[in-house]
């Protein structure tokens, strides 16, 4: 049996992966900035999937915070998988500092400094797993949301230097490529029925692709393509859409 | 998120504003701020208790929060359904207390209907099992309450159908098993008096109901099939089955694709009993060992069955009477006989005391059936009504989605005190359904 830490474990997606490594009998570790918001979650899986679960606090834009927390974790995780991102609002940010310091920190500042942290060890240990939850919007800038899409660019690019380094290290680096998802995020888009997953397809998803070692997963496989599509569109003609 | 919902009978079909939450503080927040709203479970009602122009949704709402496997008691927040549970508490030899027909209804829902089961002559409804619970009130307050603590409105949330405040957190008492499975027996009855009288003979039964052909005329009016249970013992398993005692069912389902004609449904119900009844094997009785699903929820192996009664949706009327009125039984069986209009089958159960507030079950006979919504059908059913509320009867909220206020007022002798809780918890009347508001529980202004 081997431990799970699950940052921004108080997602519907987290929920989902957590649920799905808790049947297969792994030990969990929530982290939350909302500890209190845990305790639910804590004794639900403990009690439905008969394994360990404990709850943490981490602040993913405590940075300095960062090192402490790991360091405090009693039993230290042989797989890490960083779910927080912040969608927030892209007209907002684009007015306001704070908005975009907040998107951009959330979702690539704060999952680099944490993921430092944990690399280092299990560096050191010649052993562990790290999946990071990035997205699509990452791979191709677009007018709708391009201050969370560079932030999550920014992360899909760190988590490849981290899987290159990794390697030979004996420590493998999943990322995760979600399109659209049903979750607190987008519960007030309307979003796409034959394009959207369900949290629980995600933990599918990254629970095979950490058993299996692949690199980088798309959840709906057809995402793959429709980025590749949207990324082969020639800049001239892209800037002219309204995506 | 706007959308169109539906309980289980399709009507009426409403569009409303429906939100969810997974957390105390949301929840406290989302009602704090709600304009107005009723709390909705999983929709198994069958008609508008949980609908209304806004709707606080429980299922995201789900965890397991407690369970004593020595002590057999149970606590988990009002979104998490019975078939979870189910998976949870049946492994380590406990079974719920109370289940209705179905699996997939919330444990708020359970509380807020205050639900009965076959077993509820010696167990009474589900609430009769609560050790306390937690209610967010319209102001957005949490109150824990039990029997013993905030007395009042304990009693006008068992059955309340959500009115007195949302239903957070729920811990109560579960049953002891040794096994999965169910020793069951079926008998076969002539007609309506024969069966009546098997109940009687068999009331030491922990679980029993009845099948009744509602077509059937003449000398066999009211033939039926009555179904007993109890938990079975481990000594009653067979060899295969002793392996595992505390096995639990696979999980096997087919889904009834689209809205279908209401004969196709009948005609489905007709073989099945029929099969039973004139089946090869089917002498007196039959005496067999079953697990639960089968016992407990025939109808959840096919899902969304419901689409079987068409488009325009159906009705289920459920009324009881007291012991004495049986000849109000014979009278409505015989007029939903004369008019054709029922489904084939009913279901019939003997209730035994209980004296709540406003939970529906009273001692006396429990009959459910199924109508396809039609032209005349509201009409005819308020003559129904009163031949129900002449006997002393009265209908069960869960299923209504028609009753006039005056019928609810007569069959609920204490309609009055409910009200005055209601009142003192939920003042503005800011939590209401469109039941509520067309039984004059709450008012739309
Ligand atoms: C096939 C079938 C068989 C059935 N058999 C039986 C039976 O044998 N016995 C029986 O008693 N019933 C039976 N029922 C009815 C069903 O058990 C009840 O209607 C039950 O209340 C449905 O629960 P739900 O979670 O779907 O809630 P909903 O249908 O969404 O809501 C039901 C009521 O409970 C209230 N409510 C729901 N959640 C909360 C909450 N958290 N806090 C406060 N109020 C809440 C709602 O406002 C509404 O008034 C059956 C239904 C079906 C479809
Ligand atoms: N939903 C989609 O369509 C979609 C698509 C592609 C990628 N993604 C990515 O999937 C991941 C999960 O998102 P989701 O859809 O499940 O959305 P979500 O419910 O909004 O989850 C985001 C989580 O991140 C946490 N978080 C935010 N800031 C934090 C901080 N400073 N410290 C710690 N935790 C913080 C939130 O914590 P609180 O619970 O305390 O608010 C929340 O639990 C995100 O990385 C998101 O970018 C989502």
């Amino acid at each position: 049996m081997s431990t799970v830490l699950i940052l921004g474990a108080a997602s519907d997606m987290a929920v989902a992966i957590a649920k799905k490594y808790a049947s297969a009998g792994h030990a969990i570790q929530l982290a939350a900035r909302n500890v209190q918001r845990l305790k639910a979650l804590e004794s639900d899986i403990a009690i439905r999937y008969n394994t360990t679960c404990t709850a943490y606090e981490f602040d993913a834009l405590q940075f300095t915070s960062h090192q402490a927390f790991f360091d405090s974790l009693p039993v230290k995780p042989d797989i890490t998988i960083c779910v927080f991102g912040y969608l927030g609002e892209n007209e907002t940010a684009r007015a306001n500092w704070s908005e975009s310091e907040k998107i951009i920190h959330t979702n690539y500042t704060g999952a680099v400094s944490i993921l430092n942290v944990v690399s280092n060890y299990y560096a050191a240990q010649k052993k562990g797993v790290i999946a990071g939850i990035s997205s699509v919007a990452g791979e191709r800038g677009r007018q709708s949301n391009y201050i969370y899409g560079s932030a999550k660019a920014g992360f899909t690019a760190y988590l490849s230097g981290l899987r290159n380094r990794m390697f030979h290290e004996q420590v493998h680096v999943v990322t995760v490529q979600p399109g659209f998802v049903y979750t607190r995020m987008t519960e007030n888009l309307t979003l796409p029925p034959l394009l959207t997953a369900q949290p629980e397809a995600v933990a599918n998803t990254v629970f095979k692709a950490v058993d299996k070692k692949k690199n980088v997963v798309y959840v709906k496989w057809f995402w793959r393509w429709i980025m590749l599509i949207i990324k082969s569109i020639p800049e001239f003609l892209f800037k002219k859409l309204k995506l | 998120m706007k959308k169109e919902i539906a309980n289980w009978g399709n009507y009426p079909v409403m569009e409303s504003n429906e939100q969810q939450f997974s957390f105390d503080d949301q929840l406290q927040q989302m009602v704090k701020e709600a304009a107005h709203f009723i709390p909705r479970g999983n929709g198994r009602c069958y008609g508008d208790a949980s609908l209304g122009g806004q709707t606080i949704s429980t299922l995201k709402y789900d965890k397991i929060l407690s369970f004593d496997t020595q002590a057999g008691v149970f606590e988990c927040q009002s979104g998490l359904m019975l078939d979870k549970i189910l998976e949870v508490i049946v492994p380590k030899g406990w079974f719920l207390p109370v289940t209705p027909g179905t699996k997939f209804i919330t444990v708020g829902g359970a509380v807020g209907s205050d639900v009965h089961g076959k077993n509820h002559h010696v167990d009474g409804s589900f609430s009769n099992h609560i050790v306390d619970m937690d209610v967010v009130l319209s102001d957005g307050r949490m109150l824990t309450c039990s029997p013993t603590q905030y007395g009042d409105l304990f009693e006008a949330t068992c059955g309340g159908m959500g009115l007195t405040g949302l239903i957070s957190r729920v811990k109560f008492r579960l049953k002891k098993i040794e096994t999965s499975y169910i020793k069951q027996k079926q008998i076969k009855a002539d007609n309506l008096e024969h069966v009546l009288q098997l109940f009687e003979e068999y009331k030491h039964y922990t679980y029993s109901v009845a099948w009744i052909d509602c077509l059937k005329k003449g000398k066999g009016f009211g033939r039926s099939i009555l179904i007993l249970g109890e938990h079975a013992k481990v000594t009653d398993l067979d060899a295969l089955q002793e392996r595992e005692p505390l096995k639990l069912p696979k999980k096997k389902q087919i889904t009834f694709p689209f809205n279908l004609p209401s004969w196709v449904l009948n005609t489905f119900t007709v073989k099945a009993f029929n099969f039973l009844y004139y089946g090869k094997n089917f002498k007196k009785e039959i005496n067999n060992v079953v697990g639960y699903e089968p016992f407990f929820y025939p109808l959840d192996a096919i899902l969304h069955w419901n689409r079987g009664y068409g488009k325009k949706g159906f009705i289920q009327y459920q009324f009881v009477v007291p012991m004495h009125a049986k000849q109000g039984l014979i009278e409505i069986l015989q007029r939903i006989s004369d008019k054709g209009i029922g489904s084939f089958l009913a279901v019939l159960k003997v209730f035994g005391e209980q004296d709540s507030l406003i939970s529906f079950p009273e001692e006396g006979y429990t009959l459910a059936l199924d109508i396809p919504v039609r032209q005349g059908l509201f009409e005819f059913l308020d003559e129904l009504d009163q031949i129900v509320l002449q006997h002393g009867g009265r209908l069960y909220m869960s299923k209504d989605a028609r009753m006039k206020p005056g019928v609810l007022e007569a069959g609920y002798p204490r309609l009055s005190a409910f009200k005055e809780i209601v009142k003192k918890y939920n003042p503005d009347g800011k939590i209401r359904s469109t039941q509520s508001d067309r039984l004059l529980l709450t008012t739309n202004n």
